[in-house]
């Protein structure tokens, strides 16, 4: 199975990680060449408090479609990363916000911390973006997916009027990661 | 000229099942005048029923006709309705069907206010499966399930339907046959959910369990407890007492009907993407 | 090139619909269906069709049978609790022949069980849910293109046999976003069901005279008749009388099982030099494929028989795969239900070993692979 990558975003409901899993499937299977499967949880873990969406992505035929080898994993809050971080494979990678996330679980993975809030609401001015600085980053980090296609999908799915402003924040997450990775 | 019922009705399904002294067959006549006084195409109607002795009508008329599931009519006749709303949906239900099993798919079409008129024959028991008490079975009477008299209480339609927000309301009864007539053909030409309940005696399963000598005493019984609503309102309430109002008792035009409200938002979408386009 | 767009698994159901034609859904709300109606309460109104949320899960079966009687290819979506609420006028449907899909996103159960999670349970009520003897047609796809093809397969199958037909999948397939390509119109074959064309005096909605499924006329055009939900004769009316309902009803039988040949659908991989076979659908048939693919990365010979269609079961492809292996594996969400009909049909010539999972989450592949070693 090593020719999937498995990607969750978590966080709190209404940080729009749901939507930026469907935006970083999107990027990957419709934008891109790739195959992918996006899922989310359901019922009441789905209101408020953590939430997670997750994306597996493959050059072949997905069949098993849950993560559970988890290969990069995004938190923006604490409570998400508690909550979800254990699925993370031994040599993956925990994205973490790194005003909103101190304390940091013990495990043989990768961390990096980045400013993703703060980027969204002081560089941008719209707190509301993070998802999308976060989904500029993730694409930087795993190289899984071209960041014209990221960008594509990207304009797809937001709100008409917020292209430009939405096109900032993710130019903005892919650089701060890359910069970081330097 | 005597009228020519034969023309509404499918040869060779006659005789009915209903019992010596059962008056649904007088209610069955009014329909068939009401059909023939409003000059319906019989393509055009859609009879429906759900289970009981009522909902065997629909086999004997030769219209659309559709005997489903026990209390299930309603919903059967909204997805008629909705699918092709300039037919008449005329549902016939009973007492048990339309308020027991049925009572929610009766307070919900009332709420919709769709245009289907609904008959409901009360014969105040369940005569098809041999004399049970109902929802509407008088305090005190006795019923096969209820040996020692009835101890539950009963429901009044009429309160029932326009609370539900029906917003044609009316009573008949298979004495008062002339009057029924009337009832039907303004229920029928009503736009809205309109809802008839009919007096009904069952002297099989009921009468003879409770007093009535004969179906004759309870037509009688009819004739002395109904009361044209009129009348009604203007008696002092110690001449009420065990009477009843019967007539149209409640009637609001206008209110929204849910086919024009649903096509008029196909409508709508219709012209947004027009002036889009 | 039709349309490319990244969907749900209910979604691409409601998709599958309205590629068929559907112009009528009736439903009620209820995890993890609620995103068919949701999809088909935006798009149905903008195509003049019908979308009725219902008082509850009868009433929504109720109105689906009267649309489509009505004219229209109907649809309802359901889940657990409301698949069994759904089931008496499912009944009414299959006797009085009016065609109609049901979806079942499986959940967990039994009663409110788990709402949110996967499901296999249900495959035995797909069956036999109703009372009495009647018709089944059952597909169960596992991937969202599948739900698709499938949903406009469920529609031709139910117009061409006047029967119901109900598509279960387990709620990962009904809510996990999948690529999928929506044809042209015109690419897929519909089916319609076959009116009348004799003059309305002669109408006869149940005569088998000429074969098993009998014209259907619409209400309202012009042949007026009866249905009910009554065992009844060529004409439509009530028949209390031997042989008549007995022939009937094996009539109704014969529609699906002299037609399995059409009806029956299934995917084989890499079975022709399997030892070890694994039987799974929907999900479980997923974990299932990349189970065979880490057994044949270790030397095992090992092999998928996936269902599309579940009722009418695939009696003699599992028959004739029994004689050839050394033993069947069936993983399953569920305590073991689809096992025992493997069982029937392998009649004894295979070892047969179930994985059963009900804990709200899928089947993982190495568990599968595990029980295959041990089969092996």
């Amino acid at each position: 199975m090593s020719e999937r990558y498995e990607i969750r975003f978590s966080g709190s409901g209404g940080q729009g990680l749901i939507l930026a899993g469907v935006i970083f499937a999107e990027a990957a299977t419709i934008y891109d060449t790739k195959t992918a499967v996006q899922s989310q949880s359901y019922g009441p873990e789905a209101r408020g408090g953590a939430s997670k969406s997750e994306v597996i992505i493959s050059d072949k035929t997905i069949n098993f479609p849950k993560a559970t080898a988890i290969d990069l994993m995004l938190a923006l809050t604490q409570e998400a990363c508690s909550k979800y971080y254990k699925d993370i494979k031994p040599d993956g990678t925990l994205l973490v916000d790194e005003d909103f996330v101190k304390e940091i679980p013990k495990g043989t993975f990768k961390v990096l911390r980045l400013p993703i809030i703060r980027t969204a609401s002081e560089e941008i001015g719209k707190a509301f973006v993070a998802n999308i600085v976060a989904i500029g980053a993730i694409t930087a980090i795993t190289g899984q997916v071209s960041l014209e296609a990221v960008e594509k999908a990207v304009l797809s799915r937001v709100p008409k009027g917020t292209e430009e402003l939405n096109k900032k924040a993710l130019k903005a997450g892919y650089d701060l990661a890359k910069a970081r990775a330097k | 000229m005597a009228f020519d019922y034969d023309q509404y009705i499918r040869a060779g399904k006659l005789p009915h099942i209903w019992c010596p002294g059962c008056t649904y067959g007088i209610v069955f006549k009014s329909i068939l005048r009401v059909v023939d006084t409003l000059k319906l195409n019989r393509d055009d109607i859609a009879m429906v029923s759900g289970i009981g002795c009522a909902s065997r009508l629909p086999g004997y008329v030769d219209f659309n006709t559709l005997h489903t599931a026990h209390g299930r009519a309603l919903p059967f006749a909204t997805g008629l309705k909705m699918a092709k709303p300039d037919k008449h949906v005329l549902v016939v239900s009973g007492d048990g069907d339309a308020t027991a099993i049925g009572g929610n798919h009766f307070i919900h079409a009332c709420r919709r206010n769709i245009d289907i008129t609904v008959l409901v024959f009360n014969n105040f028991i369940y005569g098809m499966t041999g004399g049970q008490y109902s929802p509407t079975t008088p305090s005190g009477h006795l019923a096969t399930t209820m040996p020692y008299g009835n101890i539950d209480t009963s429901f009044n339609i009429p309160e029932l339907a326009k609370g539900a927000g029906a917003s044609f309301v009316a009573r008949g009864t298979a004495y008062h046959a002339a009057g029924l007539d009337k009832l039907i053909i303004e229920a029928m030409q009503h736009k809205g959910l309109s809802v008839v309940e009919i007096i009904n005696a069952c002297p099989t399963t009921h009468g003879r369990r409770n007093k009535f000598k004969s179906p004759t005493d309870m037509l009688l019984w009819m004739k002395d407890t109904y009361i044209p609503a009129v009348a009604f309102d203007k008696l002092p309430p110690e001449k009420t007492a065990g009477k009843f109002p019967m007539g149209v008792l409640f009637k609001k035009e206008g209110l929204p009907e849910y086919c024009e409200n649903y096509y008029g938002l196909v409508e709508r979408l219709k012209k947004q993407r027009e002036g889009r386009a | 090139m039709g349309k490319i767009k990244l969907l749900q698994g209910n979604e691409a159901c409601a998709e599958g619909a309205l590629y068929a034609g559907c112009t009528f859904f009736g439903g009620y709300p209820i995890t993890p269906s609620t995103e068919v109606a949701e999809y088909l309460a935006r798009r149905l109104p903008q195509i003049g069709g019908v979308f009725l949320q219902m008082e509850d899960e009868i009433a929504a079966m109720a109105a689906v049978i009267g649309g489509s009687l009505a004219g229209c290819k109907a649809l309802t979506a359901t889940s657990g609790p409301g698949f069994s609420l759904k089931q008496e006028n499912m009944g009414f449907a299959m006797l009085t022949e009016i065609p109609c899909v049901i979806v079942n996103v499986m959940r967990g159960g039994p009663s409110t069980g788990v709402p949110t999670g996967p499901g296999q349970s249900d495959i035995m009520q797909c069956k036999w849910g109703t009372h009495g003897d009647h018709p089944v047609i059952c597909l169960t796809p596992a991937y969202v293109q599948e739900i698709f093809s499938e949903t406009v397969r469920a529609f031709n199958l139910s117009e061409k046999y006047r029967t119901p037909v109900i598509i279960a999948f387990d709620e990962i397939v009904g809510h996990m976003r999948e690529r999928i390509e929506i044809p042209d119109a015109g690419v897929l074959e519909i089916v319609n069901r076959v009116k009348p064309t004799c003059p309305p005096s002669e109408y006869l909605p149940y005569d088998d005279s000429k074969g098993d499924v009998p014209p259907m006329a619409n209400f309202f055009e012009g042949y007026r008749y009866h249905v009910t939900g009554l065992n009844h004769g060529t004409d439509g009316f009530p028949v209390n009388a031997s042989p008549r309902i007995h022939t009937d009803e094996l009539r109704l039988l014969r529609k699906v099982e002299a037609n399995r040949a059409e009806i029956i659908k299934f995917e084989e991989y890499m079975l022709d030099d399997a030892e070890v076979a694994i039987f799974a659908y929907g999900v479980s048939g997923r974990s299932a494929k990349t189970a065979v693919e880490m057994a044949r990365a270790e030397g095992i010979k090992a092999g998928l028989f996936r269902p599309l269609t579940i009722w009418p079961f695939p009696d003699e492809q599992v028959a004739e795969l029994a004689g050839r292996v050394k033993g069947i594996v069936v993983p399953e969400l569920s305590l073991g239900q689809i096992i025992f009909e493997v069982e029937r049909c392998a009649k004894g010539r295979c070892k047969l070993e179930g994985i059963y999972r009900v804990d709200g989450d899928p089947i993982n592949p190495a568990q599968i692979l595990a029980k295959v070693k041990e089969v092996k």
